[in-house]
């Protein structure tokens, strides 16, 4: 199966889609996601790593986990569940948080819908992460999605090669 | 001040002009009739997005022609970059951990 992510931004909608196929049934992908004991061991890009405070995967129900970078350093956010539909999706409002819970509200928030299906050889997770606007994506994106990890996407690699046609009509509808 | 292209999208009457520009070169007269504000804001917002190096003038006869750059505008494409890496290395890491989830003797 050919594992390639699809990524793609919608200005006006303030989304951001994100589609990945994955070699396995779609019981295990639908765990990897809702259960933090294997969040914990893919949710940071190495070398950080994700720690869950708790989580109570139910409508109303939240994930409290932290970044953990290689120092030490901890980034917090709290993701509150809003609607379940066991192995077919679920929505969740992602703030920024302290150790504590707070919720940090001078940082981006977005609204999280993920989507599962099976597909032939595997399953496939859609999802649309909508922000209130694109200037909190800036923000997001300025210091690197998560605390100090801007100096990890720094050392990424060199960029993929723009389309300018596909800009001018993304432009178009900024 | 900050002039690249993530101040020159800060603003949502700025993203209009981009907009209206995308689709064709445009005089400062023109592009004002678009919008509520007065002209010279218009003409404000021309000069952040010209100072952010996202639009070209050109002279054409009388009248100057504001017109997009587009290699500027692919700065915001770099700019998601980041974001797309994030998701990428997850997924793989994801693809590692659904590998070792589906031993049998797991």
């Amino acid at each position: 199966m050919n594992l390639t992510m699809d990524f793609s931004v919608d200005r006006p909608g303030k989304l951001i889609t994100i589609k990945r196929p994955f070699n396995a049934e779609l019981p295990l992908v639908w765990a990897a996601f809702t259960k933090s004991e294997i969040l914990d061991q893919w949710w940071a890009p190495k070398p950080w790593r994700a720690k869950t405070k708790s989580m109570d995967f139910r409508p109303g129900g939240h994930w409290h986990y932290a970044m953990v970078g290689p120092a030490g350093e901890e980034s917090w956010s709290l993701g509150r569940y809003q609607t379940i539909q066991p192995q077919k999706g679920f929505t969740q409002l992602v703030n920024f948080s302290d150790a504590d819970g707070n919720l940090d509200n001078n940082m981006p928030k977005s609204n999280w819908e993920v989507d599962f299906s099976p597909l032939d050889n595997g399953s496939l997770v859609v999802l649309q992460i909508t922000f209130d606007d694109l200037a909190q994506l800036d923000a997001l994106i300025q210091m690197g999605f998560s605390g100090g990890m801007a100096m990890i996407m720094n050392q990424l690699d060199v960029l993929i090669a723009s389309n300018p046609e596909r800009w001018i009509t993304t432009a178009s509808a900024l | 001040m900050r002039r690249d292209v993530f101040q020159a999208i800060a603003d949502p009457t700025r993203r209009a002009i981009i907009a209206l520009i995308a689709l064709q070169a445009m005089t400062p007269n023109a592009l004002a009739e678009h919008f509520d504000t007065t002209r010279q804001a218009v003409s404000k917002h021309l000069r952040v997005l010209t100072e952010c190096n996202l639009l070209k003038q050109e002279q054409q006869g009388r009248e100057i022609y504001y017109r997009l750059d587009v290699t500027k505008i692919k700065e915001v494409d770099q700019w998601i970059e980041p974001f797309r890496k994030l998701w990428e290395s997850r997924f793989n890491q994801l693809d590692d951990v659904l590998i070792t989830l589906n031993q049998p003797d797991n």
